[in-house]
């Protein structure tokens, strides 16, 4: 039965078949009987007060069933959009926290705001109906940059919230911050932004809500990461219903990268709306709706500032961020720059002092939230730029530089609040540096010279923190959720088994990682395994998959159910074998009495726990079916160093990235094919942050510039390299998998490795993210 | 108006308004689901079909323009007993794939693909897939699968 164990084997993915014949059911898939659909009626302007809404034509349209506006929202007395986050600022004093409408309420904050939703038989039919919708606007000036939003005399997006700030918001001592630059031997200062990025799911949102008037339940399908949530939020703060009267459904989710985390307006409508019109209501984004509705990511402005000693030792980091928060505060938008960003800033290093100050802006745009990385790809941003910068500056190499700085001993206490419990950077430096021959980097640069090309390579070694925990301090920091993870292990009475997650997947492959985890602890075949995730009808409860949590606390939460399945098992053995509780062992899928060759199947004791014949019913309870909720002890850190290699033609300013090598230590792996997958998608968003991908707003009138996959660079197939990943494993030391996640690491490694061996191969200090042939084209030539 | 094509080798008729597109005719007269829309746009490629042998955006073309047109969606690609094709298999043996949304539309593409260049390059490979977008894979595990299936067709 040994062979029965998978830990460490790309096994391929159950999902797969489904996927690859088109039997794949995303939520735009469900249609329902007596289906109708929605359009909403959208802000084209960035900043504007409604005046009045005339509804009559459009009533009376073809096919219109009704048409809600924010004054009928007013009139149901229902709530604003939650922020599960509640940031405490410099002065103690709670963020400011303006109503985030669902149905804007007389004032348009940013282009793409719901004004009103036509539901029609047809989608044409209310996309008809939704132009005549006849808006009278009195447009107000806008802002949509973090520096212009926070100037005197700048447009006030709300009242609550004067000057356009959210909160300031600090972490770390100043004072032996200040004190230490005030010594050092060298500061290296450099003001960054980190660009407005969308985070572009294939899969448009799309919602799918009815309401069934025989019992007063909801059944909503969502494309969305984490239904469990979705319901709470929805139920508990803005619609006040019965949280067991509504079942929330993410079925296939076609990739969410953090934007189908949260409770959009949309889903809020569509069910209040399905009992009103007691139809079944269907709405699915147009991309050029998911560009102004689905939150964005990043959007800072940062000035950072690193002090070292004469030998390049740091002595202390400084940063201030300002952070955009878009017109309204998004799920989990304040947490992004503040929990998730400043403790990061230590990243692999022991610079003693950090001090950092963020200060979170409202602008006339979409609300930004988590996108794959959340905060840490900014905070890496920050930190290894600086970093390579300073080692060019101080003519210390860059490898060196870092050595000098790494962390060695562990667990190691940042003095940004995170303790670091494992990991070893200097081996996955030295991994990186081989696989990427950075010792034949000089002979290849020199060889791209003759022909006129430029070469340059760039490190990045980062640090992330996964699984964010526990509940409790969490909650200290303002946390309004808990942040466990919930699973269930049913055994049938034949011996296969159905495990329920709350953990949700939406690409990552759980319906085959977590069934070989399941499958080698109880020696059964992968196959025998079936999980289930993505309904609040079936799983008991869950917190979903954000931040690269889902194996390290999901998969913990299945494997304490796992553990109380053998427990169980154990005792059911006993009596079958006549022997003692304690004395039963179980292993390769075998009950033994040890020391004997005295042994139950496991299958034997899934029958004898529903066919209980010859069974113990004194001390057991037939049955075989075991829950469990994990809340973790400390957050996971999974660290890398990525190194990228580039060439730079100086006549087109194109830059080809000609080696890109990742080296990360996720702890153990259970699947190694899944999980390169998941650093290659990761290393594509990061190299489209640094290369390809601009947000970009009119800072006149606000308007979304970059609306469309004409405007917006996704990266394409020919815009990246094949990889060289690898791994080092230090086994988490606090979740018994040993496992750490990988889900974020390629986006949060990959931009300052790539604009490190850009500026490198120009021999420049800066250049802006993205670096498109434009800017590469002027840096390279303004220099010759 | 009257359409008439054949989709997946079978015939199939209804009465369409003038502005439905192909790929609104597919999933919602047909109920073909597995094509998918992404952009609307014509720009990443989830809708990629094929018409008479070769392949389209089944979002840029109406459904007046397959009249009497063979079609092919992804439900059609492998065998009637369920063996999938070459390139599908492809895929799942190298992990092609993550959410699955943009799969079908890419191997519908990559099929074509190699159809037009029997034994391509990784840079051909690259350039071919320019018109599908994935946003979980990197591409990495989708142009290793294109050249293995590249082999086997």
């Amino acid at each position: 039965m040994g062979d029965m164990n998978t830990i460490g084997v790309s096994v391929k993915r159950k999902e797969d078949y489904r996927f690859l014949t088109g039997a794949g059911n995303y939520t735009d898939d469900v249609t329902l009987p007596h289906q109708s659909y929605a359009c909403f009626v959208r802000s084209p302007h960035a900043h504007a007060k409604i005046k009045g809404i005339k509804k009559d034509k459009a009533l009376r349209a073809p096919g219109v069933l009704a048409i809600y506006t924010g004054e009928d929202w007013a009139a149901a007395k229902v709530g604003g959009l939650p922020c599960g986050w509640l940031i405490t600022d410099v002065h103690g004093q709670p963020m400011k926290e303006p109503l985030h409408p669902c149905l804007a309420q007389g004032k348009a904050n940013h282009v793409g705001d719901q004004i009103a939703v036509v539901i029609a038989e047809t989608y044409n039919q209310a996309r008809d109906a939704a132009e005549l919708v006849e808006v009278d606007y009195a447009v107000l000036p806008a802002v949509v940059d973090v520096a212009s939003a926070l100037k005197q005399g700048a447009p006030q997006i709300h009242e609550a919230a004067p000057g356009n700030t959210c909160y300031v918001w600090a972490l770390g001592d100043k004072g032996a911050t200040d004190k230490a630059f005030a010594s050092a031997a060298h500061v290296t200062k450099l003001e960054f932004i980190n660009n407005r990025l969308v985070p572009n799911a294939i899969e448009p949102r799309a919602v799918n809500a009815s309401y069934a008037r025989h019992d007063e339940s909801y059944t909503l399908y969502v494309a969305n990461q984490n239904p469990h949530v979705e319901r709470l939020l929805m139920t508990a703060f803005v619609l006040g219903l019965p949280e067991q009267k509504v079942r929330v459904i993410a079925p296939d989710v076609g990739g969410g990268f953090g934007s189908k985390i949260y409770l959009y307006a949309e889903d809020v409508v569509l069910t209040w709306a399905s009992k009103r019109v007691n139809r079944p209501i269907k709405w699915t984004a147009e991309r050029s709706e998911s560009f102004v509705s689905d939150a964005h990511g990043r959007d800072h402005a940062t000035t950072a500032e690193l002090a070292l000693d004469k030998d390049g030792k740091f002595l202390a980091l400084r940063v201030h961020t300002k952070a955009a928060m878009g017109a309204y505060l998004s799920t989990f938008g304040s947490c992004v720059p503040t929990i998730l960003y400043a403790t990061l800033l230590a990243g692999q290093y022991t610079t003693p002092a950090i001090y950092a100050e963020v200060t979170a802006v409202f602008t006339n745009t979409v609300p930004v939230d988590a996108y794959r990385g959340a905060g840490r790809p900014e905070a890496t941003y920050v930190v290894e730029r600086l970093v390579e910068t300073a080692a060019r500056e101080m003519k210390i190499d860059p490898a060196e530089i870092r050595r000098r700085n790494f962390i060695k001993t562990f667990p190691y206490q940042t003095p940004v609040a995170l303790q670091y419990d494992i990991g070893d950077y200097e081996a996955t430096l030295a991994e990186a540096m081989k696989l990427a021959d950075v010792a034949g980097f000089p002979a290849r640069r020199a060889e791209a010279a003759k022909r006129g090309k430029k070469r340059g390579l760039g490190y990045s070694c980062y640090i992330e923190a996964c699984g964010i925990a526990p509940s409790a301090v969490a909650g200290a920091l303002g946390a309004r959720a808990g942040l466990f993870e919930a699973g269930e292990i049913r055994v049938h009475p034949t011996g296969k088994v159905t495990v329920f997650t709350g953990s949700h997947s939406h690409g990552q492959g759980h319906e085959t990682t977590f069934a070989q985890v399941v499958a080698s602890r109880l020696g059964i075949p992968v196959d025998d395994v079936d999980v289930v995730h993505g309904d609040t009808g079936r799983v008991l409860f869950g917190m979903g998959t954000y931040g690269s949590r889902s194996l390290a606390v999901g998969g913990t939460a299945i494997v304490k159910a796992l553990d109380k399945v053998v427990n169980k098992g154990k005792k059911i053995a006993a009596h079958l074998l006549e022997a003692s509780d304690t004395d039963i062992e179980f292993k390769d899928g075998q009950f033994k009495v040890a020391g004997t060759d005295k042994a139950v199947p496991f299958g034997s004791v899934a029958l004898t726990a529903y066919v209980p014949h010859n069974y113990p019913h004194d001390k057991l309870e037939p049955g075989l079916n075991e829950q469990a909720f994990y809340d973790p002890s400390n957050f996971t850190f999974p660290a890398g160093s990525h190194i990228c290699e580039v060439e730079i033609d100086p006549d087109t300013g194109i830059t080809r990235i000609v080696n890109f090598t990742a080296v990360d230590d996720f702890g153990n792996i259970v699947n190694p094919m899944i999980v390169e997958g998941q650093v290659h998608g990761g290393l594509t968003q990061g190299i489209g942050q640094a290369l390809t991908e601009a947000c970009v707003y009119d800072k006149e009138s606000g308007q979304l510039l970059t609306g469309s996959y004409l405007d917006y660079c996704m990266p394409r197939a020919d815009d990246v390299p094949s990889y060289k990943v690898g791994t080092k494993v230090t086994a988490c030391t606090h979740n018994p998998l040993g496992v750490k996640g990988c889900g974020e690491a390629g986006a949060i490694g990959a931009p300052p490795a790539l604009i490190n061996a850009i500026t490198d191969a120009l021999g420049i200090r800066e250049i802006e993210m993205p670096a498109t042939p434009e800017r590469v084209w002027r840096a390279a030539n303004k220099k010759a | 108006m009257k359409i008439s094509m054949s989709v997946n080798g079978k015939p199939v008729s209804a009465e369409v308004e003038t502005r439905t597109l192909l790929v609104t005719y597919i999933r919602d007269n047909l109920r073909l689901t597995g094509t998918h829309v992404g952009c609307d746009t014509g720009q990443c490629g989830a809708c990629t079909i094929h018409m008479n042998g070769q392949a389209v955006k089944s979002c840029n073309i109406l459904a007046l323009q397959a009249e009497g047109a063979d079609i092919l969606t992804i439900e059609g690609l492998a065998k009637a007993d369920g063996t999938l094709h070459p390139m599908q298999e492809a895929f799942r043996e190298h992990h092609g794939l993550q959410c699955g949304f943009c799969t079908p539309g890419m191997v519908m593409s990559a099929v074509d693909l190699v159809n037009k260049h029997p034994n391509p390059s990784e840079e051909t490979i690259r350039a071919e897939l320019d018109g599908n977008l994935c946003r979980c894979t990197g591409y990495h595990n989708i142009v290793k699968a294109v050249k293995a299936a590249s082999a086997k067709m």
